[in-house]
């Protein structure tokens, strides 16, 4: 009992401290991009400042609007967030560092980021609010789209790796001396950071918040608490998945010439920093792009990405067998 | 709608690709007044099917502030201050075809020195409001840094106008007859009028070399993004025919491909002794409407660089009566401001103050045009749009 208890609240911990970390550097990155100061008040040069904001949310009110469907819309933050945190559960941060080590860990991982959908359509819909709702929709159109891709993209590493279990693929890739990004998977990799990138709702793909559009998406009517669920869930979802890309294509907890002994001691450090380079890189995207439209969304998808990604299937498993 | 369960459309059934017609009913999705994206207090109340927008009805109103009838109690050296406030974002452009309409109806033939001062502040107006509207249509279709960089660079050009006139937004500088002395020229004596504060000629040349560099700098980072291109291209045409019918002017009525400026068809100011450009587009659609705005920003740039260069000496005021009152009579003058035609049509009785004033803004006649151009549109091209016709609330309901 106390084991699981442990586990859980290492996970809770980490996820919440990445979302800290990725709303730092999404904040100071945008200041940097945008040649402003950004926070500098709280802590050292305003870098504890998430602190400060939860604060500030937590003792917020909580307005609920009375034509809500009030159990719905309470709990649909909830949902965003226990997707994001189980979604933790089976990333590895070095061979023994891991919640869970599933047989199926990618597969677990991607048949629960597709929960929070259920909490993002809910809130949309029991808002009682059109902008919410055009959100909710447009939420779960995009989700629906870009699981796909997403899912296809790794099934290309699961050819590769011979295994679903998530440090079975980084063991196989130290097995192979070099990520499966630069062996093979580049077109896999790319397809599974643009779908990522759609899952998590950041722009360019960020029609479901659209603030110059739906105001706030399935946001609009959330206050208190409960936004700032949906907003660390946002950052958190960012953190895990990033972790998730650089588990599947960059080596994860391994760098090459690294003596494997030490793993246990350099596999988290390793992890986290490249977590925090994807990480940066969404930051750059998010703070130089426009925002694309729904149906330019779902083309890209439909006719893009998942054809792109079922040739590298194909072309992976041909290279598999034939060589 | 046809009832595809009906035995009787069977024929129609068997052909029809999509089998089953779900009888759906139209929202009405009311955006504004308060909306990020109104531009103020805009009210649009639209009827959508999902994204797809139907029907637009633009509400306005909410903005009304009643100059029109103020003008007519106010003498004409007040009415300076009120028409400041109609364009915010372009203040000093607001006073030109005023003052411009009373000179007029006075025989006042005002100094060249004056009339280059103007010309040189009315650009800098021009090149101020362009950067607003950069900065604010990317943020509209979702790039949220542009509009950093445009209101850096737009603070060197504010910067310059508040040194001359001492106001960013409402400089309230023309006088009838000339300009006031500069604001920031120190103390003046009556025999030696110090008209332009000290270095701003210098401050000038490297603000507008700074503007061309913004420009330059904007077409890469905005125009060539291909996400952007995707927004803006080939959404919201407008046709040359359908623009001048319904009374659209300025960098939207050029980007439909009429090469129309009212800066060389009317001489309000001496542009005439400049060379410049006017940009014209091609398709119409929202990337031309920003793209003619982005090069219209370099050719002002031009212009003042132009006229700091051959600026006139001699006096800044004619002389005119003490107690201005202007003869009977009526005019109508017209100017090409930043959000395209102002014009002020002045009626006077002979009084101290005009018997009627009536403002033709530019963003009245070109929203105009909103619901046609959004009927079918998709909701985040309502935004686009919306976004590309650069109006004001002000400029709007006055």
């Amino acid at each position: 009992m106390t084991d699981v208890l442990v586990k859980v609240g290492f996970l809770a911990l980490a996820a919440l401290n990445g979302a800290i970390i990725f709303t730092i550097m999404d904040v100071k990155g945008a200041s940097w991009m945008q040649r402003r100061p950004g926070p500098l008040h709280v802590g050292l040069r305003g870098f504890i400042f998430p602190l400060a904001e939860i604060l500030k949310f937590v003792q917020k009110e909580d307005i609920i609007p009375t034509e809500v469907d009030r159990p719905v819309f309470k709990w649909a933050p909830a949902y965003v967030m226990v997707s994001c945190v189980a979604l933790f559960a089976v990333v590895p941060m070095s061979p023994t560092l891991v919640v869970a080590d599933l047989e199926l860990g990618i597969f677990f991982a991607l048949a629960i980021s597709s929960l929070g959908t259920i909490g993002v359509l809910t809130a949309g819909w029991s808002s009682a609010n059109k902008y919410s709702l055009m959100g909710g929709l447009r939420a779960a159109g995009q989700l629906i789209a870009y699981e796909l891709p997403l899912i296809l993209a790794v099934v290309g590493v699961v050819i590769q790796a011979e295994t679903m279990s998530l440090v079975g693929i980084v063991e196989k890739q130290i097995e192979w001396g070099v990520p499966f990004v630069v062996g093979g998977q580049v077109v896999g990799f790319l397809i599974f950071m643009v779908a990522a990138t759609a899952e998590m709702m950041r722009v360019p793909f960020d029609m479901p918040i659209g603030e110059s559009e739906l105001t706030m998406g399935f946001m609009t009517e959330y206050s208190g608490i409960r936004f700032l669920i949906f907003y660390i869930s946002e950052y958190m979802n960012m953190f895990i998945l990033c972790a998730i890309a650089s588990t599947l294509f960059l080596g994860g907890y391994h760098v090459p010439l690294l003596p494997t002994e030490w793993v246990n001691f350099y596999g988290p450090v390793v992890l986290l920093t490249k977590t925090a380079i994807l990480g940066f890189i969404l930051v750059a995207v998010r703070w130089s792009q426009p925002r694309f439209r729904e149906d330019q969304l779902q083309n890209l998808a439909w006719k893009i990405l998942i054809p792109a990604s079922l040739i590298n299937i194909l072309v992976t498993a041909v290279m598999k067998v034939g060589f | 709608m046809v009832n595809t369960l009906d035995p009787q459309n069977f024929n129609n059934f068997s052909e029809a690709s999509v089998s089953v017609e779900i009888e759906t009913e139209d929202m009405t999705l009311n955006i504004g007044p308060q909306h990020p994206s109104t531009h103020g207090v805009l009210r649009l109340v639209a009827k959508v099917d999902g994204e797809k927008v139907y029907d637009v009805k633009p509400v306005l109103g909410y903005m009304h502030r009643g100059y029109e009838k103020l003008a007519e109690v106010r003498s004409y050296p007040q009415i300076t201050t009120l028409v400041n406030r109609i364009d915010w974002v372009a203040g000093f452009s607001n006073e030109i075809p005023f003052i411009a309409g009373a000179e007029r109806l006075m025989e006042i033939e005002v100094p060249e020195r004056a009339k280059h001062i103007r010309l040189i502040l009315t650009e800098m107006a021009r090149i101020s409001s362009h950067f607003v509207f950069n900065g604010a249509y990317a943020l509209e279709v979702g790039a949220l840094t542009p509009i950093f960089y445009a209101m850096e660079d737009r603070e060197r050009v504010l910067d310059l106008i508040e040194s001359v006139t001492g106001g960013r937004f409402h400089p309230n500088f023309n006088r009838i007859g000339g300009v006031k002395p500069a604001a920031g020229s120190g103390p003046t004596t009556k025999k030696d009028i110090q008209d332009l504060p000290a270095g701003f000629y210098r401050d000038t040349k490297v603000a507008m070399q700074k503007v061309i560099e913004a420009a330059d700098q904007f077409q890469n980072l905005i125009g060539g993004n291909e996400v952007f291109k995707k927004r803006t291209k080939n959404v919201g045409i407008l046709t040359a025919e359908t623009a001048e019918a319904f009374g659209v002017s300025g960098p939207i009525l050029r980007a439909s491909g009429v090469k129309s400026d009212l800066r060389t068809l009317t001489d309000y100011l001496p542009y005439d002794q400049f060379e410049y450009d006017i940009p014209v587009g091609e398709n119409g659609d929202c990337y031309d409407r920003w793209d003619v705005r982005v090069k219209e920003m370099v050719e002002s740039a031009k212009i003042v660089l132009q006229a700091i260069d051959s600026m006139p000496s001699g006096p800044l005021q004619a002389k005119v009566p003490k107690v201005i009152k202007v003869p009977k009579g009526r005019t109508y003058v017209r100017a090409e401001n930043p959000k395209g035609e102002m014009g002020y049509y002045i009626v006077s009785d002979g009084g101290l103050g005009p018997y009627r004033l009536k403002v033709r803004t530019a963003s009245f006649s070109n929203i105009s045009i909103l619901p046609l151009l959004l009927e079918g549109a998709l909701l985040p091209d309502l935004i686009a749009i919306m976004g590309s016709l650069d109006f004001v609330l002000g400029d709007v309901d006055r």
